[in-house]
């Protein structure tokens, strides 16, 4: 690690001073993730701005009748809070499916979407890296690339967004609630993370200074048909090859609403409002839910050790809105690890 | 302690970034500390108050080798700052029962031979107390899930699951 000084932020407007005074300085939540990168020397901020004793950690329902998630609420508390489990039980399966239990006990709400990616490369100060070191080449297009994007990539890179949390944040259109210099602002999820263009090193849409507040959940939560499935080399404790939040609204057999975003395709928390569209109006059937599908992959691209993805993401999809439908939301594809004796 | 070596007249001296004062309250005890900001909550555990039952493993949150408790909470020690944990309750093996009298999980890992060279086991086992406490774990399969967070490179797993499930029976027995 690098040296910097450490400043416990006392209130929202001195950290987002205090951030905007220092060129250098990096927002510090839980610290899973930006301290494993000070640790490698991929991220060297000199100055840290602790966001601990921020007054953000609450969970609370909002006059809309939504449900506000306080940015500094750990992913832990977030997942078995009675609200959260029982309006947005998607949510929870999600946070549910990623990381290990420490570090959902540290890892805040907030942090979760500022998380980077976790590309080999990236982590590696030994090979070119785009999002790293600007105009440097990309080392996983023609490299080892079996974790990597097929959908919104660039030629410049093909990193992946590695949160489960988000995926699931997507498909319920979450607005996000920032503070900066110039007073807050609302950002739709869908707008916040970014597909990597001509400007890899850049995740998200964030401006100078700027802090995660809150995560807004709408007041619909699809808590009755909804299924996060996680397809993954281990089925604990690893990052998503593909990952389907799929969620519906029913009347019969009918769809009435249906929500589909994808984790481990892209640059971003993939959501496809084009083939949520194909859904509405149909029967819940595989036949439906196949044509679904081969509309979100209709794009996607494949690299020497990814394009097993593109199938894997068709069948995913099919089969977490089976689940979704029969209401057996299951994390995992094998039927023995979800067994409950 | 941390005790600097004086560099040689020839050579330059590098100058070192200031450290900070920091109080630290572990196991029930606070401990005032002179660190820089940058050292973590482990390398504060380890090299600076020779509380060296918390183990490094990976260093990088992905092993569990290092887990303590914080106010309850089991966390990965190596990616907190021991600055940013002042005012909390720190928890760490040294702090689960005496000799006279084991934790009950402790216990029950030297009845089940939960180990092999033992590395892994102080983790593990504080991350049990926050696996009992949280009280989503009930059956075999909830237990591994949520230990998975910890590894265990002599592949103990088999008779940690056994000594956990242990206590996770007794607790739901006695209804705590």
């Amino acid at each position: 690690m690098n040296s910097f000084t450490y400043f416990p932020a006392a209130a929202v407007d001195l950290a987002v001073r205090e951030k905007v005074a220092h060129s250098n300085a990096a927002y510090i939540g839980g610290g899973t993730n930006l301290v494993d990168l000070m640790k490698e020397n991929v991220a060297r901020p000199t100055h840290l701005i602790g966001l601990k004793h921020l007054p953000l950690a609450a969970i609370e329902n909002t006059t809309d009748g939504g449900l506000r998630l306080g940015a500094l609420a750990t992913n832990a508390d977030t997942a078995w809070h009675p609200e959260v489990e029982r309006r947005y039980p998607l949510l929870s399966q999600a946070i549910l499916a990623g990381a290990s239990p420490q570090l959902r006990n540290m890892a805040t709400d907030g942090g979760n979407l500022m998380q980077r990616t976790r590309c080999y490369y990236f982590y590696d100060l030994a090979t070119p890296c785009n999002k790293r070191e600007p105009g440097t080449g990309c080392s996983a297009i023609g490299g080892y690339n079996r974790i990597h994007a097929i959908l919104g990539a660039s030629e410049q890179c093909i990193a992946t967004h590695p949160s489960d949390m988000c995926v699931a944040l997507a498909a319920l259109a979450t607005t996000v609630r920032v503070s900066g210099p110039n007073g807050e602002r609302t950002i739709r999820f869908e707008d916040f993370h970014r597909l990597p263009g001509d400007q890899p090193e850049r995740d998200n849409t964030l401006a100078d200074g700027e802090l995660i507040t809150s995560l807004d959940l709408p007041p619909k939560g699809f808590a009755t048909n909804y299924s996060y499935l996680k397809l993954r080399d281990r089925t604990s404790y690893a990052f998503a090859l593909v990952s389907v939040a799929a969620a519906l609204e029913l009347d019969g057999n009918t769809i009435t609403d249906a929500r589909l975003a994808l984790g481990g395709v892209a640059h971003k928390p993939w959501r496809d409002t084009a083939a949520e569209a194909l859904l509405i109006g149909q029967p819940a059937t595989a036949d439906t839910f196949r044509r679904a599908a081969a509309k979100v992959v209709a794009g996607a691209q494949g690299h020497a050790h990814n394009a097993f993805k593109i199938e894997l993401a068709k069948r995913a999809i099919v089969r977490a809105f089976k689940q979704a439908t029969e209401m057996t939301p299951a994390t995992d594809s094998n039927a023995f690890l979800n067994s409950n004796p | 302690m941390s005790q600097v070596s004086h560099a040689l007249p020839t050579r330059p001296s590098v100058s070192l970034a200031p450290t900070q004062a920091v109080t630290l309250r572990i196991n029930g005890q606070d401990h005032l500390l002179q660190i820089a900001p940058w050292t973590t909550l482990l390398d504060a555990l380890r090299e600076y108050l020779d509380l060296t039952g918390t183990k490094k493993g990976c260093d990088h949150g992905q092993c569990g080798a290092c887990t303590v408790l914080i106010n309850g909470k089991r966390i990965n020690s190596c990616l907190s700052l021991a600055v940013m944990q002042q005012g909390e309750e720190i928890t760490t093996i040294e702090g689960l029962g005496t000799e006279e009298q084991l934790h009950p999980l402790q216990q029950a890992f030297i009845d089940h031979d939960a180990f092999q060279c033992g590395y892994c086991t102080p983790g593990q086992i504080c991350s049990a107390v926050g696996l009992i406490s949280e009280g989503r774990a009930r059956t075999e399969d909830e237990v591994r899930e949520l230990m998975s967070g910890n590894l265990c490179r002599c592949g103990a797993y088999t008779n940690i699951l056994n000594a956990v499930m242990e206590v996770v029976r007794n607790e739901l027995k006695t209804g705590s």
